[in-house]
C-alpha cells in the first residue's frame, strides 16, 4: 500500500492541493484570491512537472496493475502539466479583465490536471473512467465559466450532453470488453485478446474507440468542437487544445496498445479512416471561418488527424511519431493562443481574423512570431511543425499506410490555404481600425518563446526525439 | 575556413536578416538606407566567398567536393556538398543576388521586411543547391515558398494576392507528393544520404495497382511524384500557368529571381534526383516528358506571341526556355545536358536582365503594357542598346549564350528522337518572332506617345547592375569551354552511371523472366 502510494504521489500532492485550496479560499477570501491561487496553481503544476520529468527511468505499477508509471506517462504527463501552467498565466490577465477570474478557475484546471494524468497512466478500464471523467467534468464547469453569457454556458450545455454522451459509449463498449475477457485490466485484455478476438470484443473495440474519438475530436466525432471553442472563453479555450489532447491522445494510445496491442490489424484500420477523415474536415471546413477561435477548432481536428496518422501505424515509432507531433502541437498552440488572447480592440476580445489587417505595420515583432507559428502550422519546412509532419509520414508509410500518407499531405495543402489566409490579413491587406497594442509582457513572451522553438527545434528538437524514443518503447513491446 | 565554406556561404545572408531584424529600427530614411546597404553588403560578401568554392573547386573530381557532415534528428544528416552540377548554380545565385538587391534601391515601403525576405531567399536557394540529404533538400526547397510568398504578396502589383495563393499552394501541392516519395526512399534505401541512394537499386519490377500495370514498378512511381514537384517547379507545360501569373505581379527583384535561379531547381532536381536514383523509371518516362518538352517550346512560344503584357510575353518565354532545358536533360546525353545545364545559367543572366529591362520601364511610366510604348530609342539610346543585346540572346544569336543551350540541347535530342528535335527546332524560329516584334514595338519606330517624350534614359546605377550580365552573357556565348570544363565531367560520370543502372536493371529482369 505503502508502496502504491508512493507511485501516485505527484497525483495525490495535486489532488490534495486542489481541496485545500477550495476550502480555504471558500471560507476566506473567495474571488480575491484567484490571482494568487493561479499563480500558486501554476508554480505547483511546474513542479509536479519537474519532479515526475526527473524522477528517473523504469515503469512501475500500482494498484495491482491499475496504475502505470512508466516512460510514456512521465512524457504526456510533463506535457501536460507545462501547458496547462503556461495557459494558466496566460490567461490570468485577459480573465481579470472580464472579471471573470474566479477562485474557482484554477481549482478546477488543477482537478482537471489529475484527471488527466490519471488517463495516461491508467492501467484498467475503471481508471480509464475515473480519470477521464474527472477530467470531463472540470471541462464542463470551466467552459461555461462566463455564467452571464449565452455563448459560453451554450457551450458548456454542449460539451456536457455530448460528452455524455460519449462517456455512455465508453462505458457500454468496456462493459462489452469485460463481458467477453471477464478482466477490466488491460494487462488481462491484451493476455486473452492475443493474435485473435471475437467478435463480442471488437464490437466492443469499436465503442471504447468511439469514445475516446470524441475526447480527441476526431471526425465524425468533432461536432462540439468548433462550437466549444467558439463560445468558451479564450483562455479556457487555449485550455482545450492543449493538454486535454495531449492527454487524450495518451489515453488512445494506452488503450490501443496496452489492452488492444494483439489485435493491431483490427483497430488499425479505424484509426486509419478516423485520421483522414479528420485530416480533410479539419482543412476544408476551415477555409470559410472567419472567427479565429472556430478557425482554430478545425485546425486541431485537422492536426488530430496528423496524430492519429502516426499512432494507426501500429508501431513503435508510430507511439514516437505521434508523442512528437503532440508535444510540437502543444507547443505552437500555447503560442498561437498567446497571440489570440492579444487580439483586442476598446478593451473588448476581438476574434474576427479581418481585424488583423495590415497587423504586420504596427505590430512587426509579433505579426513575424506569429507568421513563423502559422508557417509551422501548415507543416511548411523548415519549421518544427514540418517534422511532426515528417514523422507521422514515415511511421504511416513503415506501417504500411502509404495512402494515408498521400492523403494526409494533400490534406495539408487544402490546410496550408486557410494559414496563409491568416497570413494574407496580416501582410497584405489594406489599413482599416488596427487592433490595439497590447503590451502584456507574459503574452509577448509566451508567443516569442514558442516561434523561437519552432525555429530552433530544428536543430536537434532539444532532445525531445530520444525521450518520446524511450516513452514509446516501454508502451509498445 | 575552407572546410566549412559552403555552410559559411549559405548563412550569411542568413545572419544579416537577423541582424537586420534585431537591430534596425523605424521606417525612416535613414533606416531604409541602412537595409538596403546591409542586404547589399551581406550579398556582395556572399558572392565574394563562393568565388573561393569555385576557384578551389577541382573539375576533374566527379565526387561531391567540400563535404560536411553532421548528425540530425531521425537519423538524417545535415550534409552539404558540391559537385560540377551544383557548383556553377550556387555561383549563379550569389552572382545574381547583389544585383537583385540594387535593382530594388526604389523600394520605399516596408524595406527592412523586403531585405530580410530577399536574404533568407538567397540562404535557402544556395542551400538547396548544396544539400546532400534528401530531407534537408526539400527543406530548403520547401521554405524558399515562404518568402516569395511574401514578396509577392506584398510588394507585387493589382493581383498580387491571387498571384501569391497561386504560387504557394500550385508549388506545395507539387512538392508535397516528393515528400511522401522521400519518406518511401528513406523507408526503403533505410538512408537519405544523397551520394548512397545514387547508388542504391530501387526497385523496379513491374506491378499492378488499382489495375493499372505500372512499368518499372517503384521507380516509375517514385519518379512521378518527384515530376510533379520539379515540372510545376520548372514550370513545364502543363502545370505552367501559375508562372505567368507570379511573375507579372511580382516587384522586379522577386521576378528576377524567380526566372533567374527559382526555375532552375526543378531542372537541378531532375539532374540530381530523377535521372541517378530512378534511371529505369526516367527511361519508361522519357518519352512523354520530351513530348511534354517540345510542347512546351511551341505552345508557350505562341502564346507569347499574344501578350499585351512585357512581363507575360517573357514569363511565357521562359517557359518554352525551359523547355529546351527539360529536352536536354531526358536525351540523357552528354551534348544534351551539358547543353541543359549551359542553357539554365544562361536563361539565368538573360531572363533576369530582361525583366530588370522592363523594370527601367516600369518604374518611369507605371505600366508593362506593350502598347503603352513605342519609340524609346530616340530617348533612351543605351537602354535600347542593352535591350537589344538581350533580346538578341533571347533569340540565341551566335556569339551569345543563349545559342550555345539551345544547339547544344538540339544536338543532344536529334541522336535520340529526330521527331522532337524538329518539333523545337522550330520553336528556335518563333522565338525569333516574339522577342523581335516585343522589341520593335516598345523600342523602334517614331516616338509619338505624348507621356514619353519626357522619358529618361538609364542612370549610372541601372547600367551598372546590367553590366556583369552583359559580361556573362556575351563571355559565355563566345568561350562556352568555362562552363563546360567545370560540369563536363561531373555530367559524365552522371551518364555512365545511368547507362549501367539501366543495363543492370534490364539484365535483372531477363533473368528473372527467364528464370520464370
Amino acid at each position: 500500500m505503502q508502496a502504491d502510494l508512493n507511485i501516485i504521489l505527484p497525483e495525490i500532492v495535486i489532488a490534495v492541493y486542489a481541496m485545500a485550496a477550495l476550502l480555504f479560499a471558500a471560507y476566506s477570501g473567495k474571488d480575491k484570491l484567484a490571482s494568487m491561487l493561479t499563480w500558486l496553481t501554476a508554480g505547483l503544476l511546474v513542479a509536479m512537472a519537474l519532479w515526475i520529468g526527473s524522477s528517473g527511468d523504469g515503469a512501475r505499477t500500482a494498484f495491482g496493475g491499475m496504475f502505470n508509471d512508466d516512460g510514456f506517462a512521465r512524457f504526456a504527463k510533463v506535457t501536460i502539466l507545462l501547458s496547462a501552467a503556461a495557459v494558466l498565466v496566460m490567461g490570468k490577465d485577459y480573465m481579470a479583465r472580464r472579471g471573470i477570474l474566479r477562485f474557482e478557475y484554477p481549482i478546477l484546471i488543477a482537478l482537471a490536471s489529475v484527471g488527466m494524468m490519471m488517463m495516461v497512466s491508467a492501467g484498467d478500464l475503471m481508471a480509464l473512467y475515473m480519470g477521464l471523467e474527472l477530467q470531463s467534468l472540470s471541462l464542463y464547469v470551466v467552459a461555461s465559466l462566463r455564467r452571464d453569457s449565452a455563448k459560453s454556458t451554450e457551450a458548456g450545455l454542449k460539451y456536457f450532453v455530448l460528452g455524455a454522451l460519449s462517456s455512455g459509449l465508453l462505458l457500454y463498449g468496456a462493459s462489452l470488453v469485460y463481458g467477453y475477457t471477464g478482466t477490466t485490466l488491460f494487462s488481462g485484455i491484451i493476455a486473452s485478446a492475443d493474435g485473435h478476438a471475437p467478435i463480442g470484443l471488437l464490437l466492443g473495440l469499436v465503442f471504447v474507440l468511439s469514445g475516446l474519438a470524441f475526447k480527441v475530436s476526431a471526425v465524425p466525432f468533432h461536432m462540439w468542437t468548433p462550437d466549444v471553442y467558439e463560445g468558451a472563453p479564450t483562455p479556457i479555450t487555449a485550455f482545450f487544445a492543449t493538454a486535454p489532447k495531449m492527454a487524450a491522445m495518451g489515453l488512445f494510445a494506452r488503450v490501443v496498445h496496452d489492452a488492444f496491442g494483439g489485435v493491431v490489424s483490427d483497430w488499425q484500420q479505424v484509426l486509419a479512416v478516423l485520421s483522414l477523415l479528420s485530416m480533410f474536415l479539419g482543412a476544408v471546413a476551415a477555409i470559410g471561418q472567419t472567427d479565429i477561435k472556430r478557425l482554430m477548432a478545425y485546425s486541431s481536428i485537422a492536426h488530430m488527424g496528423y496524430a492519429l496518422m502516426g499512432l494507426a501505424a501500429g508501431t513503435a515509432f508510430g507511439v514516437q511519431s505521434m508523442l512528437i507531433y503532440m508535444a510540437i502541437y502543444v507547443t505552437m498552440n500555447v503560442g498561437t493562443f498567446a497571440f489570440i488572447l492579444s487580439m483586442e480592440r476598446d478593451g473588448q476580445p476581438v476574434t474576427d481574423i479581418a481585424s488583423l489587417n495590415l497587423y504586420s505595420k504596427a505590430n512587426p515583432g509579433r505579426a513575424m512570431a506569429m507568421l513563423i507559428l502559422l508557417f509551422s502550422l501548415a507543416g511548411v519546412p523548415p519549421l518544427l511543425g514540418f517534422f511532426g509532419k515528417f514523422y507521422v509520414l514515415r511511421a504511416a508509410y513503415d506501417g504500411g499506410l502509404a495512402w494515408l500518407a498521400v492523403a494526409g499531405v494533400i490534406a495539408s495543402v487544402i490546410g496550408a490555404f486557410y494559414y496563409l489566409r491568416i497570413v494574407f490579413y496580416m501582410y497584405f491587406g489594406e489599413e482599416r481600425e488596427p487592433l490595439e497594442k497590447n503590451n502584456s509582457p507574459v503574452l509577448w513572451g509566451f508567443l516569442m518563446a514558442s516561434a523561437a522553438i519552432m525555429l530552433l527545434g530544428i536543430a536537434n528538437m532539444f532532445g525531445v526525439e530520444s525521450i518520446a524514443q524511450a516513452a514509446a518503447a516501454t508502451l509498445v513491446n | 575556413m575552407l572546410d566549412n565554406v559552403l555552410s559559411f556561404t549559405t548563412f550569411i545572408p542568413a545572419v544579416a536578416a537577423i541582424i537586420l531584424a534585431l537591430f534596425l529600427r523605424g521606417e525612416d530614411a535613414a533606416a531604409q538606407r541602412n537595409a538596403k546597404w546591409v542586404a547589399l553588403a551581406a550579398t556582395t560578401l556572399t558572392f565574394l566567398v563562393s568565388l573561393f568554392i569555385l576557384f578551389d573547386f577541382d573539375p576533374s573530381n566527379t565526387g561531391f567536393q567540400f563535404v560536411e557532415e553532421r548528425d540530425w534528428l531521425l537519423g538524417l544528416k545535415y550534409k552539404m556538398g558540391v559537385d560540377g552540377i551544383s557548383v556553377l548554380f550556387v555561383m549563379l545565385t550569389t552572382f545574381i543576388m547583389p544585383l537583385t538587391i540594387a535593382a530594388s534601391w526604389n523600394v520605399t515601403d516596408r524595406v527592412k521586411e523586403y531585405m530580410i525576405a530577399f536574404l533568407i531567399l538567397e540562404t535557402l536557394m544556395l542551400g538547396v543547391f548544396m544539400a546532400l540529404d534528401l530531407v534537408l533538400f526539400y527543406l530548403f526547397f520547401e521554405a524558399g515558398l515562404i518568402p516569395m510568398f511574401l514578396i509577392i504578396g506584398i510588394w507585387g502589383g493589382k493581383e498580387r494576392i491571387y498571384a501569391s495563393f497561386k504560387f504557394f499552394l500550385y508549388t506545395f501541392l507539387g512538392s508535397v507528393l516528393m515528400l511522401v516519395a522521400m519518406v518511401a526512399m528513406f523507408a526503403e534505401a533505410g538512408t537519405t544520404d544523397i551520394p548512397a541512394l545514387m547508388t542504391h537499386q530501387f526497385g523496379s519490377e513491374s506491378f499492378s495497382i488499382l489495375g493499372i500495370h505500372v512499368v518499372g514498378g517503384m521507380q516509375t512511381l517514385m519518379f512521378i511524384a518527384f515530376f510533379a514537384s520539379f515540372a510545376v517547379k520548372m514550370p513545364m507545360w502543363p502545370v505552367h500557368t501559375w508562372l505567368p501569373d507570379a511573375h507579372v505581379q511580382a516587384p522586379t527583384a522577386g521576378s528576377v529571381v524567380l526566372a533567374a535561379i527559382l526555375l532552375k531547381m526543378g531542372g537541378y532536381g531532375f539532374l540530381r534526383f530523377s535521372l541517378p536514383m530512378f534511371p529505369v523509371g526516367s527511361e519508361v518516362m522519357t518519352p512523354l516528358v520530351l513530348w511534354m518538352s517540345a510542347i512546351a517550346i511551341v505552345y508557350t512560344s505562341l502564346v507569347a506571341l499574344a501578350q499585351e503584357d512585357m512581363k507575360k510575353l517573357i514569363a511565357y518565354s521562359s517557359v518554352a526556355h525551359m523547355g529546351y532545358v527539360t529536352m536536354g536533360i531526358f536525351a540523357a546525353n552528354q551534348q544534351g545536358i551539358d547543353g541543359a545545364i549551359f542553357q539554365m545559367l544562361s536563361h539565368g543572366f538573360i531572363s533576369g536582365a530582361l525583366f530588370l529591362c522592363v523594370g527601367v520601364i516600369y518604374d518611369r511610366m507605371h505600366t508593362r503594357d506593350i502598347d503603352a510604348y513605342g519609340g524609346l530609342v530616340n530617348r533612351m539610346p543605351a537602354y535600347a542598346l542593352i535591350f537589344m543585346l538581350f533580346t538578341m540572346a533571347n533569340v540565341g544569336l551566335p556569339g551569345t549564350s543563349g545559342f550555345v543551350g539551345e544547339f547544344l540541347t538540339l544536338v543532344g535530342i536529334f541522336q535520340v528522337n529526330t521527331w522532337v528535335a524538329a518539333v523545337a527546332t522550330s520553336g528556335v524560329i518563333l522565338s525569333a518572332a516574339y522577342a523581335l516584334w516585343l522589341y520593335r514595338r516598345v523600342v523602334m519606330g517614331d516616338l509619338i506617345k505624348e507621356s514619353l517624350r519626357s522619358i529618361t534614359d538609364m542612370s549610372g546605377r541601372e547600367r551598372a547592375i546590367f553590366a556583369p550580365l552583359i559580361v556573362m552573357t556575351l563571355l559565355l556565348g563566345v568561350y562556352p569551354a568555362l562552363v563546360t570544363d567545370i560540369i563536363g565531367p561531373s555530367v559524365e560520370a552522371l551518364i555512365t552511371n545511368y547507362d549501367t543502372a539501366r543495363a543492370e536493371a534490364h539484365a535483372i529482369s531477363q533473368v528473372a523472366e527467364t528464370s520464370h
